[in-house]
């Protein structure tokens, strides 16, 4: 079996993200950037189902700009065996980046495409569910717990009310949840042994993909500043408050 | 269980400025040598803090053609001023009867974080080995008491020390030789100069807090080129300290504040003094209506010359501001630290090639520009020892008149820790509180700072006495340390009527002031899982 | 222009949030449709009818829609996409599961979870966990939106009256079949979708005083949240953080019991609907964003507060 990874670069999640003062976009410059969190995840069950004996290859892929390469840099120094580069330059929607994945997955032919289920810029959550739906293969999106089986997974997926099982035939995707598991650190001996691993690099036109973005971006705002509100002077008041003003309960 | 082991000709502790110009030196002189640089930070520069005005002599020598190259270095000084600073008055100084160190026409103001990460990308090109998220926990020694090298942290190790899911062993690290390049007060540093008694002879080490905020102001307050400098207001005539605002590119300016860390009162909050700086007439006017988008603090080397440990042992030298080159009069240390770690590849080099010993170090050292520098700048610090005014005077007198060459050395007396007076014996300090527009709270600044320890690790901050801070610290300096840390770590809190004393290890910008400044010497600062700690953008 | 909405229900009945998505693509525009896919669903496409707002129900009932299964509900939309200018749902995982396939299949570039409607083709988005707000405007044809439904008021769940339309089952998808789904048995809700919330901060002093929290919670039907010095000082496990490293909450009450308020925390709470705080700092930086703030030592104020909410005849839940 083979498994093809997504990986996206996104600016590291402890850093505080701060609006282009003529609102066009987010300051990216000179900021730290890291994989997107979920596709950590996406990465370390590839790397374990392939532990177990159960997958053969693990290929890592990632879109963006040169930078980008970094992320499957890391991808390679905990366990994938070999990486994609597609390069690409600003904005590309997820349906892009899908049709995209669609172009490799026909090239690869992998069993399994895994990747987060949501990245922590765009916050869009659409591109595994969108590449499904581009190759017609099932989705199984939040994963938390994945079983392998003979021609088939078995995915816990984390949904609103509680945890929703369900069995898809591979071929597949798997978008994964921060619970699925606790992905590994990269050793420094792996991550000297990852700067030899192949890395395959292309851009979106060899792959005959338009990346042109549908959706235009007016302006990007910082969220209006809350402001305070009354004191109030005791409990009783603030009782009253809640359930006569506000009406909360 | 044994470690796995990798072997370099030479490691390099830290990807500062020192270690990379090392690190670069060392290919240039000999592409064979197979060299690495670890770096506790999540990316090069991440950790890296400075002000920072730039003197490319350094880079000039290192690098000869930089001008032609892509690079960070973009804004030259175009204009200077000194203001000292009364509550609410201001008195500019000529620049003209400043001392020549202070000086800056030929210089740039620069953040030195994306100078390191330029450097990083030169020596990479060269071949050097750069491994960002391995900090080096510990030093190893061969048999005869040499050092072999460094471990790197073990990962994924839970607070209790049990071993998690995730766990990555640390692995060794063996050189031929190991040059320690981690910045003022590194923690490996520390144990080296112990073990090796580098400071033997030598005046105790004096340190300063460096704090800084980028701000992005308005334009018709923006001079890109100007350096401004301010002493006095809001630090009493004892307490050693001053200012910086730097006019960089982009409509930024740099401005940060610097204090001896041999203050005295325990009242003292340096966080606070640079809050309440900001306040001032003739600084609140820069940045009136601007917006800060960044925060950060690092402890500083003040002690030079007299303080400066021997720099080399079996095994390894000790470089840059792990040492302590900076040069407090020129308030400078990138091109001195630069430099250090040029003259440590040129001795490395001939060690290997006609096995000359490591102590040759210091010889090119003190042959080297940086010596003779630091030399003439000997006494400035010392002498504000008599207070901001006499300092000043003595300073004007010694640098204008003699250019550094008195016949005499004042000395550094006390190291920082044994300065703190009681608390009862020290006025208590009244800072007005933040109005989130000119000045911040903590928490909120250390929220810029992008600092971050993976949750369930063991604490870095290590109590030698646990009981120490409540039983001893508390009555005795009303626990300097919640005010000293500029990232609030350390709080005392009330608990079901008993004190505690709190370390909030996960706000640590790893700017070690708690590791030189506790009066016992009672905190460790030691390295936290890799990556952790701030995510400096271009500081 | 009309607006096809897909609705969230357990075959008995609607799921609460598909009337705050009703009022949402009301905003878009007035004709809107909402599709309802289910087995031995005719309770719910009866609810719906009579919705505000709803001007007609397609209802598509066959066994493979008993569990939702996004492969089995794409190709009904589809079969309706074209009469429509928008297609919607809510941005919970029912939503955001399945309007992607939906999209990609109609070659349309998604706009995720919108908190406005600023025209029927540019809307407003929050981005980078709501640190900023993107305003994005769709230049496809036929715009494939998904709703915060926290950011509108619920639609009236009556005075409407449309018709219902019988709609045909669609292919089945055999390569997905859905096995079980285990509810969270809990006697308390979960942080990330809990209405209201409650949180103690290292103001509580001790893990055993979390009990004070646990009661009011217990009575208000709240999950219990925590600042990140509460679970560092090791009050309460860290699956009850909220902020920054821990989760973000946007319940319609948010009650923060000796929580100063670190910047860090108020990330991870800013946009709840009302925010309380009880603190006995005046001056904590969580009033500067408190709807109602309570100066008080909570070990006071939370046992008063309890009695309070004792004395009231009815609590919502």
């Amino acid at each position: 079996m083979k498994i093809l990874v997504a990986v996206k670069r996104v600016i590291d999640y402890n850093v505080q993200i701060r609006v282009k003062e003529d609102n066009s976009g987010i300051v990216t410059d000179n900021v730290k950037m890291s994989t997107n969190p979920p596709d950590d995840n996406a990465i370390e069950e590839a790397v374990r189902i392939k532990e177990s004996g159960k997958a053969k290859e693990i290929v890592a892929i990632t879109i963006g700009e040169d930078k980008a390469q970094e992320t499957v840099r890391k991808a390679l120094a905990v366990g994938a065996d070999r990486g994609i580069h597609v390069k690409t330059e600003g904005i590309v929607e997820p349906l892009a980046v899908s049709k995209i994945l669609k172009a490799i997955v026909e090239k690869e032919k992998p069993d399994l495409v895994f990747m987060g289920k949501q990245a922590i810029d765009d916050d869009c959550n659409q591109t595994g569910q969108m590449l499904a739906a581009l190759l017609n293969w099932p989705q199984a999106t939040f994963a938390s717990k994945i079983e392998v089986k003979d021609k088939s997974l078995e995915v816990t997926r984390e949904v609103d009310e509680g945890l929703e099982t369900i069995e898809v035939k591979i071929p597949a995707i798997v978008t994964c949840d921060l619970r699925l598991n606790e992905p590994r650190y990269a050793s420094l001996p792996n991550i000297m042994k990852a700067k030899k691993k192949p890395l395959d690099q292309m851009s979106a036109t060899d792959l005959g993909v338009d990346t042109k973005p549908r959706i235009e971006q007016i302006k990007v705002e910082e969220p209006p500043k809350r402001k305070a509100g009354i004191k109030v002077a005791n409990v009783a008041e603030l009782v009253n408050k809640l359930k006569n003003e506000a009406k909360v309960i | 269980m044994t470690k796995e082991v990798m072997e370099y000709d030479v490691v390099i502790v830290g990807g500062g400025p020192s270690g990379l110009s090392s690190a670069i030196k060392l290919k240039q002189l000999n592409p064979e040598i197979n060299v690495c640089v670890l770096e506790k930070a999540s990316e090069i520069g991440a950790h890296i803090l400075s002000g920072n005005v730039f003197e490319t002599r350094a880079l000039d020598e290192l690098i000869p053609n930089w001008k032609e190259l892509e690079n960070p270095i973009k804004t030259k000084v175009t204009k200077e001023k000194f203001l000292f600073l009364g509550k609410n008055k201001s008195i500019s100084w000529p620049t003209w009867l400043l001392p020549k160190v202070q000086q800056n026409h030929n210089n740039y103001i620069i953040s030195l974080a994306n100078l390191c990460r330029w450097l990083a990308e030169q020596a990479e090109k060269l071949g050097v080995e750069i491994f960002p998220g391995f900090p080096a926990s510990e030093i190893l020694y061969d048999n005869d008491g040499s050092v072999k090298g460094v471990a790197t942290q073990d990962m994924g190790i839970d607070k209790d020390g049990n071993k998690k899911d995730s766990f990555e062993s640390g692995i060794e690290l063996h050189a031929k030789v190991t040059i320690f390049a981690e910045g003022c007060r590194g923690h490996l540093g520390k144990q080296l100069i112990n073990k090796f008694e580098l400071d033997k002879g030598k005046n105790p080490q004096q340190y300063g807090i460096g704090l800084k905020e980028i701000w992005e102001i308005d334009e018709k307050h923006h001079e890109e080129g100007l350096v401004m400098h301010t002493a006095g207001w809001p630090l009493d005539n004892n307490t050693y300290g001053g200012s910086f605002m730097y006019h960089a590119e982009n409509k930024q300016i740099f401005l940060g504040y610097v204090i001896g860390l041999d203050y005295k009162n325990p009242h003292l909050s340096p966080f606070d003094e640079f809050q309440r700086f900001k306040t001032h007439p003739s600084i609140k006017k820069y940045i009136k209506g601007g917006k800060r988008i960044s925060y950060g603090a690092r402890a500083l080397i003040e002690g030079g010359i007299q303080s400066l440990p021997k720099m080399y042992m079996p095994g390894a030298l000790l470089i840059g501001c792990d040492a302590g080159t900076l040069n407090m009069p020129k308030i400078k240390g990138s091109h001195t630290a630069m430099k250090s770690g040029m003259i440590a590849a040129e001795t490395i080099v001939e060690h290997f090639r006609d096995n000359k010993s490591l102590s040759i170090y210091e010889e090119k050292f003190n042959k080297s520009w940086v010596h003779k520098e630091l030399h003439q700048a000997r006494n400035v610090k010392p002498s504000f020892n008599w207070g901001l005014i006499l300092g000043i005077i003595f300073t004007g007198i010694d640098q204008i008149l003699f250019r550094g060459k008195l016949p005499f050395t004042l000395k550094h007396k006390h190291a920082d820790h044994e300065a703190l007076m009681p608390a009862e014996k020290m006025p208590k300090i009244d800072y007005p509180k933040p109005d989130n527009i000119i000045t911040f709270d903590k928490t909120s600044s250390v929220y810029l700072t992008g600092t971050n320890h993976t949750d369930n690790q063991p604490v870095h901050l290590h109590l030698k006495d646990p009981e120490l801070p409540i039983k001893y610290n508390l009555e005795k300096y009303d626990e300097a340390a919640q005010r000293y840390c500029p990232a609030g770590v350390y709080e005392v809190q009330m608990e079901n009527n008993i004190n505690k004393f709190v370390i909030n290890s996960q706000n640590c910008i790893h700017c070690k002031t708690c590791d030189i400044k506790e009066p016992s010497q009672n905190i460790n600062w030691v390295t936290p899982e890799g990556g952790g700690g701030p995510k400096y953008g271009n500081m | 222009m009309s607006v096809l909405l897909i609705a969230e229900h357990s075959n008995k009945e609607l799921k609460p949030f598909t009337l705050n998505v009703i009022n949402a693509a009301t905003k878009i525009d007035e004709d809107v449709h909402v599709l309802i896919m289910g087995h031995n669903s005719d309770p719910v496409a009866k609810s719906l009818s009579e919705v505000s707002g709803v001007k007609k129900v397609i209802h598509v009932d066959n066994l493979i829609y008993e569990n939702y299964v996004a492969e089995n509900y794409v190709p009904v939309i589809l079969k309706y996409a074209d009469k429509y200018s928008h297609i919607v749902s809510a941005a919970n995982t029912f939503g955001k599961n399945l309007m992607p396939r939906v999209a990609a299949k109609l070659d349309i570039s998604q706009v995720s979870d919108i908190i406005k409607v600023i025209s029927s083709d540019t809307f407003l988005r929050p981005i980078y966990a709501g640190n900023a707000f993107a305003t994005v405007k769709s230049n496809d044809p036929k715009k494939c939106v998904t709703v915060r439904p926290t950011s509108f008021e619920p639609a009236p769940s009556s005075g409407g009256s449309a018709e219902i339309e019988k709609g045909d089952t669609g292919e089945e998808y055999s390569s997905t079949k859905f096995v079980k789904k285990e509810e969270i048995k809990s006697d308390r809700p979960e942080l990330g979708t809990a209405r209201i919330v409650i949180s103690g901060g290292r103001g509580l002093q001790s893990g055993d005083n979390f009990k004070l929290i646990t009661a009011v919670a217990d009575k208000l039907n709240a999950a219990i949240g925590a600042s990140r010095a509460a679970v560092d000082a090791g009050y309460i496990t860290n699956d009850h953080q909220v902020g920054q490293t821990g989760k973000v909450v946007v319940p319609d009450l948010y009650i923060a019991v000796g929580i100063s308020g670190a910047i860090q925390h108020l990330a991870g709470m800013k946009e709840s609907k009302v925010i309380v705080a009880i603190n006995k700092d005046g001056e904590a930086p969580i009033f500067s964003i408190a709807d109602y703030g309570l100066e008080a030592d909570l070990f006071e104020a939370l046992p008063q507060f309890l009695e309070e909410l004792n004395k009231l005849n009815t609590i919502q839940k």
